[in-house]
């Protein structure tokens, strides 16, 4: 069958559009790895390759794809909303915070 | 054409050199020592039909470490086994006879040429003549069959997209474990895209002693990034990466690592160290720019490289064949002559991982055999030297 979207795992919090997609349109989206299917419908147009929320994200929130730490919302988006730079940014160096605090963690979970 | 699948055994053929290493093609290289040189390299070069001159920026006044990394990278060109014989030219004998004695060490033929107390002319005279018996010899040389596991081979991925992750890299993965399981050794590298997924590689290292090694190399680049009071947010992930879905770079770093596969890191090398065949899979410290790093792994040994893109990266590289693999309908589309690899049907899940690893390593075969690939066939001759700090 052909995918409109996948996640990687099912736990993930976002999945990628592997079409160009419309808002409005109902979705089932597989991950990868097998597990539940998310029923989702997009609020929004999300291009190719860019992400759509399969739960809703509060601002603060750390991202999970991959079943990996990606990000942390900067803004909040509801399930079926697009997460992209505007409102996702790395936990890296920065987490939104002051420049130390966010370094200091980056080394540490370099070390880990 | 019947269908054939890796697992069944591939067919390959190649040069088989002096030093016992096998190339996929048969090149002879002009090779310039230092920029100065560049003019009579690429005079041979036009003048005398099969040959590939190197022209570069660099090599005056470096020192230590960066001079190290520049003589490294020129002579591993020379030593490559897609190279049949070299003829080196400089400005001066002294370094000129460090740069050929490194690579006649392999045993294939290097001639040697320095321009001052001769000028251009003469040397390109001169020669031209070397190189000329030399393209004579390597046209009588014929391929032989040879085993995956004399192999050196190299993977990058670049111009990435969230295609990479969910179906390109995976497919490229998938080919590596083979080839690494069929005895090949394959470099990755890519140091700053592994931030985010760096404990994932660190995890695979076969002994603590390689995990502590590529841990002080991953956290030596951070502070050399973190000492210039800046840090990657501007340049990871890239414009190009953005448009395509990417978000930050943990999130392009978990794509990245995709594409190497499962098998365990058995050896962390630092820029443009030497690979030998039948070490797996290997980490190689290096850049992340495509460029870049397709130089590092042509020095360190690698005879063929693999490229997955998402956005359409159109790399390519003098002396090694790079197979373009591409999982993006638009990319393959719009982009088609510089695709290798189309795997769109994968990202949709018309076919599977296996299927996706399958038509990879079909290409492979006939690559290694002889067919061109796009970047060959678009004159894609991209040399790239890393630099660690200035000149004097």
């Amino acid at each position: 069958m052909a995918h409109r979207a996948l996640a990687h795992k099912s736990t993930d919090d976002v999945a990628i559009a592997v079409a160009d997609l419309k808002a409005g349109e109902e979705l089932t989206i597989h991950s990868l790895e097998g597990g539940k299917t998310h029923r989702i419908k997009l609020l929004e147009d999300i291009p190719l390759g860019h992400k759509i929320a399969l739960k809703d994200l509060p601002e603060g929130h750390v991202v999970i794809e991959y079943g990996e730490k990606v990000g942390r919302m900067t803004k909040p988006v509801k399930k079926g909303g697009c997460v992209h730079v505007h409102n996702i940014r790395t936990l890296r160096w920065d987490y939104g915070k002051p420049k130390a605090e966010g370094r200091k963690k980056a080394r540490g979970a370099s070390d880990a | 054409m019947p269908k054939k699948t890796a697992s069944r055994g591939m067919q390959l053929t190649g040069y088989r050199r002096p030093n016992g290493a096998v190339g996929v093609r048969n090149h002879v290289l002009i090779l310039p020592v230092d920029d100065l040189s560049n003019s009579a390299a690429e005079g041979v070069a036009r003048l005398i039909n099969g040959t590939t001159a190197l022209p570069h920026p660099y090599g005056r006044l470096q020192f230590g470490e960066d001079l190290e990394l520049t003589f490294r990278t020129l002579s591993g060109h020379g030593a490559n086994a897609n190279v049949h014989g070299v003829v080196v030219i400089g400005i001066e004998p002294n370094w000129t006879e460090r740069v050929a004695s490194a690579i006649a060490r392999t045993g294939k033929p290097v001639e040697t040429f320095s321009i001052e107390r001769h000028g251009d002319l003469n040397v390109i005279n001169a020669a031209s003549r070397a190189a000329y018996r030399m393209v004579q010899d390597a046209s009588e040389l014929r391929r032989e069959p040879v085993s995956v596991s004399e192999l050196v081979l190299s993977i990058k991925c670049g111009e990435s997209d969230p295609t990479l992750g969910l179906a390109g890299n995976k497919a490229q993965g998938r080919a590596v474990d083979r080839l690494v399981d069929m005895g090949a050794s394959v470099i990755f590298g890519e140091t700053s895209e592994l931030t985010g997924g760096e404990h994932l590689i660190a995890n695979r290292c076969a002994t603590p002693a390689l995990r502590r090694k590529f841990m002080q190399i991953y956290n030596d680049y951070i502070r050399m990034i973190e000492a210039q009071g800046v840090d990657l947010l501007g340049s990871q992930p890239t414009e190009g990466n953005i448009r395509g879905g990417l978000s930050t770079i943990e999130e392009k770093a978990l794509g990245n690592i995709q594409k190497t596969g499962s098998r365990p890191i058995n050896a962390v090398l630092g820029y443009a160290e030497p690979v030998k065949p039948g070490q797996g899979l290997v980490f190689m410290n290096s850049s992340s720019a495509g460029a870049e790093q397709v130089t590092l792994c042509a020095a360190g040994g690698s005879v063929l490289h693999f490229f997955t893109t998402g956005q359409g990266n159109i790399v390519g590289h003098p002396l090694i064949p790079v197979i373009k693999v591409s999982p993006n309908p638009i990319t393959c589309a719009t982009m088609s002559e510089h695709i290798d690899v189309k795997l769109p049907d994968l990202l949709v899940g018309e076919i599977n991982l296996d299927q996706a690893a399958d038509r990879i390593l079909e290409v492979f075969e006939r690559t290694a055999n002889g067919r061109l690939t796009a970047a060959e066939l678009l004159r894609h001759n991209e040399f790239v030297i890393t630099r660690l700090y200035p000149s004097a």
